[in-house]
């Protein structure tokens, strides 16, 4: 069993205020993603957690126990760094082993254990080599393996793909999902990559500016972000914003803004009604706007003056400029379209979002 | 320029090719030919002509004849030599040692972020800007038989009753000496070490604590090794600078007491200069010479085996 | 990483910190108090009442007054200044020509002369004073201070190339082609673009050849004889000392006053010095 709880967990180095009264219960055999933009304090929370970190206030606990005062290796944990950090004057089973025969674990014991994880990873043929003989990716398993070996309770990854190049990237990504099926043990994974996050995590913590913004389930965060931050970082192409002020008309709330004129469905108009004559901030994803068509109400349809035209194959991605908003939208790869032109083009209303301008919280 | 450059790159490739060639070669001539003739002329030079002067009976005033080895067997059978000889390695040794462990213990505990951390390593190194014979006469005055300032502390502490003759006893003195030689080296070995400590990612600490090393592992199993390279370095500069030691000798006892606290060095030049018998003067220095090859060689040996990783 | 609890910080690391400190600094702070008391307070026997070294309530300007008026001080300053300088100067020119050529430019034997270079840095001067004097004589530069313009180059300027070798090579070789395809010469190239970029390794180098220069002792000891052309670590051994007896107070002042410069040029480059001196090692 390993279950990591952080409670109202905060971290200052000197006057800077890195991580803001964080709350989180993981559950055993969860996979959690920490994700959010450079000096969000993501790391520095995972870096408590392994306690390469003293904690200014709060309390971590493993399995129940307080953690605080406990030093790294007497907290049963295993972390995969950013750079590998392997020790380049060892062999790749020197590397692995290191961890074990700190701990007096018997020479037999050692071997079976690193044939088992060099097995897993298919880094067999790499046992005698030195660190520097290795490509970067051979070094991201080795630094796996030496995690692996040590059959902790719990997986600390600090940003271990974003060395490697793209294809690379993918693939392991893969490679991990298939291990911790496999394996099962908790673990705590950091990146600044939403891709990552999504396709890796059982949940998702969004933090900013040492402050937790959402956790929940990747879809979860995909549909219903609390707020404008979570909402623009999750999913690639972000979504798009454009500042309105919302009014009501016979009955109908509208979101207005100069060249934008968009009616709201009604359980969204009936979140916004208490908002009337005040500023929000509209948001539609990429995915969800289409050139408009005879079927689409005038409601949800809008002029775009297009300004860029990316063929992708699978899509096409449009830089339009709507009003004095700029707009991606991702339409049908086989529509014929040319930079310069003028296009109408519609929205989803039921994926429709919005935020109240000041506090960012989702309407 | 280009344009033509190009042009003439077109039309006459060998030649230019063969021009460059010629240019790289002269350039490189006028550019090591000042380095050459001052290192040729106050170096090589020099070091022939002690050659042949120890193989003379040269003295002050007097050429001397050719005597070949007769120098050296005078030497072969001079106590004082060998005290000499027995003292360098002695004092080279045990400073070394004593350099290298509080040099490395300088270092890191500068390893670390703390406030005045600049100007603390600033600090630091003063022992070792500040001319030798200089902060010697001050550590002298220190020792200083009748108004030894750590005489008066030791006493004052309950420590001594008797003065201590830091320079008189022929034991104390050569320890003395030794003092003042670490004190001296120990900032050029932690500030050179700190250097070494700081291109060690801590990621590989952090690493091993996990990993679960306690700090007197993590020192002895990651650190040292990775720092292995930059210590010969800096310990062949030290031993070879140690081992060649004239000011500290000189300034602290002139050899004494009693031809005990001599060096090659010190030894050489109390028989060359002050006595004026300068081929076997010019025999002591080069008596080292064989020695300082020695350790050169094993040390470069030893740091390229440790930097091919 | 986690240093632990207070009390820890100050016994493992604060507490041995300030004692290296203390005892790396203290003869300084002794050779500064001595240089200030008045000869009745400095020779009072170690076991003697009454008696606070450390500090003083009359201090004195007496033992520099001595320096300078009894002893030719101020010219053993002057010229230590003026060989220091040159000397330095000619080593830079030297070095950085040489490290730029080993450094940059294939021609036979780069990697032997190289290696050669570095050896006679490990030639010592205490090998080499005694021919060294006959030949000074012979060329009829003893007691002057060319003498040792002449030959402090020898341990500066193996020191300077390897310095400077290691800052021409990294200094990417782009920004030479890049000169040169606009038209400079390969002597020119050097000298425009990349001697500038270099400056912070020629700084480095000419500060620790500034020190090395004023802290050597026994060529200036063996070739100069003369008081007035005495370098001041010379002079201060053999001018302030009358048979058996020392004059620790003008002593002290004269060693004081022969480390300011040192320590002025110092505290004004101490990033370059430590640079250099850690860049020689790691190189």
């Amino acid at each position: 069993m390993a279950e990591v709880s952080l409670h109202k967990l905060n971290k200052r180095f000197e006057a800077f205020h890195a991580v803001k009264d964080v709350d989180l219960q993981i559950r055993d055999k969860e996979f959690i993603v920490l994700v959010g933009p450079s000096g969000c304090g993501k790391t520095t929370t995972l870096r408590m957690i392994a306690g390469l970190e003293a904690v200014s206030d709060g309390e971590i606990r493993i399995d129940d126990t307080v953690v605080n005062e406990v030093p790294p290796m007497d907290r049963d944990i295993a972390m995969v760094f950013q750079n590998y950090a392997l020790y380049p004057h060892m062999s790749v089973a020197s590397n692995m082993a290191f961890g074990l025969k700190m701990r007096k674990f018997q020479k037999a014991e050692i071997n079976e254990r690193i044939k088992r994880a060099a097995g897993i990873l298919g880094i067999e043929s790499l046992l005698g080599r030195k660190p520097r003989q290795l490509s970067g990716g051979q070094r991201q398993r080795v630094a796996l393996g030496r995690a692996i070996v040590r059959d902790p309770k719990v997986f600390l990854f600090d940003e271990p793909l974003s060395n490697l190049d793209a294809k690379l990237r993918v693939q392991m990504r893969v490679e991990l999902k298939k291990l911790h099926e496999r394996l099962g043990t908790t673990a705590i994974y950091v990146t600044h990559d939403q891709v990552e996050a999504m396709t890796l995590g059982d949940r998702v913590v969004v933090m900013k500016d040492g402050v937790v913004q959402q956790v929940g389930e990747p879809l979860e965060l995909y549909n219903n972000p609390a707020n404008r931050f979570v909402a623009g970082f999750i999913g690639s192409p972000a979504m798009n914003f454009a500042d309105v002020t919302l009014t009501e008309n016979g009955g109908k709330v509208t979101a207005e803004a100069s060249g934008l004129k968009i009616a709201l469905p009604p359980d969204l108009a009936n979140r916004g009604r208490p908002h009337l004559g005040r500023k929000a901030t509209l948001g539609i994803r990429p995915e969800n706007i289409h050139v408009a068509g005879p079927a689409d109400d005038a409601g949800y349809c809008f002029d775009a003056g297009v300004e860029v035209v990316e063929q992708l194959g699978s899509e096409i991605l449009l830089d339009t400029r709507v009003g004095s908003a700029l707009f991606v939208a991702s339409i049908d790869p086989t529509v014929r379209v040319r930079p310069h032109e003028k296009l109408r083009l519609a929205l989803k209303p039921e994926r429709l979002h919005l935020f109240d301008a000041e506090s960012e919280k989702a309407l | 320029m280009a344009v033509t450059a190009l042009g003439t790159a077109a039309a006459g490739r060998p030649a230019l090719r063969l021009r460059r060639l010629e240019d790289e070669r002269w350039l490189a001539l006028v550019l090591l030919a000042p380095t050459a003739i001052l290192l040729g002329l106050f170096i090589a030079y020099p070091f022939f002509e002690g050659v042949r002067l120890s193989l003379s009976s040269a003295r002050v005033g007097d050429p001397g004849e050719f005597t070949g080895l007769a120098n050296f067997a005078k030497l072969w059978n001079d106590d004082i030599f060998w005290t000499s000889v027995w003292n360098t390695f002695w004092y080279t040794g045990v400073t070394t040692v004593f350099k290298l462990g509080l040099g490395l213990w300088l270092a890191m505990l500068l390893n670390r972020h703390f406030r005045g951390k600049a100007l603390v390593r600033a600090f630091i190194l003063l022992p070792f800007i500040i001319p030798t014979v200089l902060s010697t006469f001050a550590w002298k005055w220190m020792f200083d038989p009748t108004f030894s300032v750590i005489n008066w502390t030791l006493f004052h502490l309950g420590f001594i009753t008797q003065r201590i003759n830091w320079l008189g006893d022929p034991t104390l003195a050569m320890s003395s000496i030794m003092v003042v030689n670490i004190w001296r080296g120990v900032p050029f070995f932690a500030i050179s070490l700190l250097a070494g400590l700081q291109t060690i990612s801590p990621e590989l600490n952090e690493a091993a604590a996990i990993d679960g090393a306690r700090p007197w592992a993590r020192f002895w199993l990651i650190t040292w090794p990775l720092l292995l390279p930059v210590t010969m370095v800096v310990m062949l500069f030290s031993v070879i600078q140690t081992f060649a030691d004239f000011q500290l000798v000189y300034v602290m006892t002139g050899g004494g007491p009693a031809n005990a606290t001599h060096l090659f060095a010190t030894y050489a030049y109390q028989i060359g200069i002050g006595t004026g018998l300068l081929s076997q003067g010019a025999a002591v220095s080069l008596a080292m010479f064989p020695f300082l090859f020695v350790i050169v060689v094993i040390q470069l040996l030893y740091i390229r085996r440790v930097e091919v990783r | 990483m986690i240093e632990g609890a207070l009390w820890r910080r100050w016994v493992f690391y604060n507490i041995p910190l300030i004692l290296f400190v203390f005892v790396l600094l203290f003869p300084f702070y002794w050779m500064i108090i001595t240089s200030f008391r008045p000869d009745g307070e400095l020779y009072r026997p170690w076991n003697a009442a009454n008696y606070m070294p450390f500090w003083t309530n009359k201090p004195t300007f007496e033992h520099f007054r001595y320096l300078f008026e009894e002893t030719d001080f101020g010219r053993w300053m002057v010229n230590t200044m003026f060989i220091a300088v040159t000397s330095t100067l000619i080593s830079l020119f030297c070095g950085v020509l040489a490290g730029y050529a080993l450094a940059r430019l294939n021609f036979p034997f780069a990697g032997s002369l190289g290696t050669m270079i570095f050896i006679t840095y490990l030639v010592p001067q205490t090998l080499l004073f005694i021919p060294l004097a006959e030949i000074i004589r012979n060329f009829r530069l003893g007691d002057t201070p060319w003498s040792l313009i002449l030959t402090y180059p020898t341990f500066l300027i193996p020191f300077c190339t390897w310095l400077m070798m290691g800052y021409f090579k990294a200094i990417p070789k782009e920004l030479e082609e890049c000169a040169r395809i606009d038209g400079a010469s390969r002597w020119k190239a050097m000298l425009y673009i990349i001697v500038p970029i270099a400056v912070p390794g020629i700084l480095s180098s000419g500060i620790i050849a500034f020190t090395l220069s004023w802290n050597e002792f026994i060529y200036a000891l063996v070739f100069l004889s003369s008081p007035q052309e005495k370098t001041v670590a010379v002079g201060v051994t053999s001018e302030l000392i009358r048979g058996d007896v020392f004059f620790w107070g003008s002593l002290m002042a004269g060693a004081l006053l022969g480390s300011v410069p040192v320590a002025i040029v110092y505290s004004f480059f101490v990033e370059y010095y430590v640079s250099g001196l850690t860049g020689s090692v790691k190189g």
